[in-house]
């Protein structure tokens, strides 16, 4: 019963990523490209929630915590590329 | 006209301090669980690059006061002279070795050797990956 709801769960979650995937392909501008790709990195986390109850692990908890630090800096990253059109700032 | 990110700095100022809790926990975690001397220094360097990101060049460079290319040789050097400890002492080279203390605080503690080899892994991959970065955006 269990496994079942968290394999249902698992297959929902697998179908947002191929919508959110459907946006970044089609996405008229690179701001939807970029979000949508954040909202994978989310939807990612939550997958690898549900794989370490279904393991019966502890092991892919600090996996979550990192992919989510990566997804922020990256979207940041990309975020200032569009805005000023480099990345990192000098000060001059 | 300068552009205005004040949500950007103070988000970056607590964000920054608890990636460096996260990757010192990492770095300390990898003997028995997941974790080590390399994802610690990337998300170190992850860090570092936030930083970079959140506020222009120079402003990192006067705060933190680090020559990256001498930290990446330091944790080469670290790394050898792990090695050449076990040859010292008439074992093979990088012998590793292990003993129980009794510390203040912690109580009895596993302290190793290759607690040492890490942290030459970790200052190397800071160093490298830190680099990479800053030379990449020198050039316009």
């Amino acid at each position: 019963m269990f496994k079942t709801v968290l394999f249902i769960s698992l297959c929902l979650l697998a179908l947002t990523i191929l919508l959110n995937l459907y946006r970044v392909v089609k996405g008229p501008t690179s701001a939807d490209r970029i979000q949508a790709l954040d909202s994978v990195g989310i939807n990612l986390i939550a997958s690898i929630g549900i794989f370490s109850v279904l393991f019966h692990t502890r092991a892919f908890f600090d996996l979550m915590l990192l992919i989510g630090i990566l997804s922020f800096i990256g979207t940041i990253a990309f975020a200032r590329f569009i805005e000023r059109s480099v990345v990192i700032e000098r000060d001059n | 006209m300068k552009p205005n990110d004040v949500i950007l700095q103070s988000v970056t100022k607590v964000a920054v301090v608890i990636i460096f809790t996260f990757s010192v926990y990492l770095f300390m975690n990898g003997h028995h669980n997941p974790g080590g001397g390399f994802i610690g220094g990337l998300s170190t360097a992850a860090a570092i690059v936030l930083l970079y990101l959140a506020f222009d060049i120079e402003k990192v460079r006067e705060n933190i006061r680090i020559d990256f290319k001498k930290l990446t040789a330091i944790g080469v050097l670290l790394a050898v002279c792990t090695g050449l400890g076990g040859v010292v002492f008439g074992k093979e080279f990088l012998t590793q070795a292990f003993g129980y203390f009794e510390l203040p605080v912690f109580g009895e503690t596993e302290l190793t050797s290759a607690l040492i080899f890490d942290t030459g892994v970790a200052l190397a991959v800071i160093g490298t990956a830190v680099n990479i970065i800053l030379s990449i955006s020198e050039d316009r």
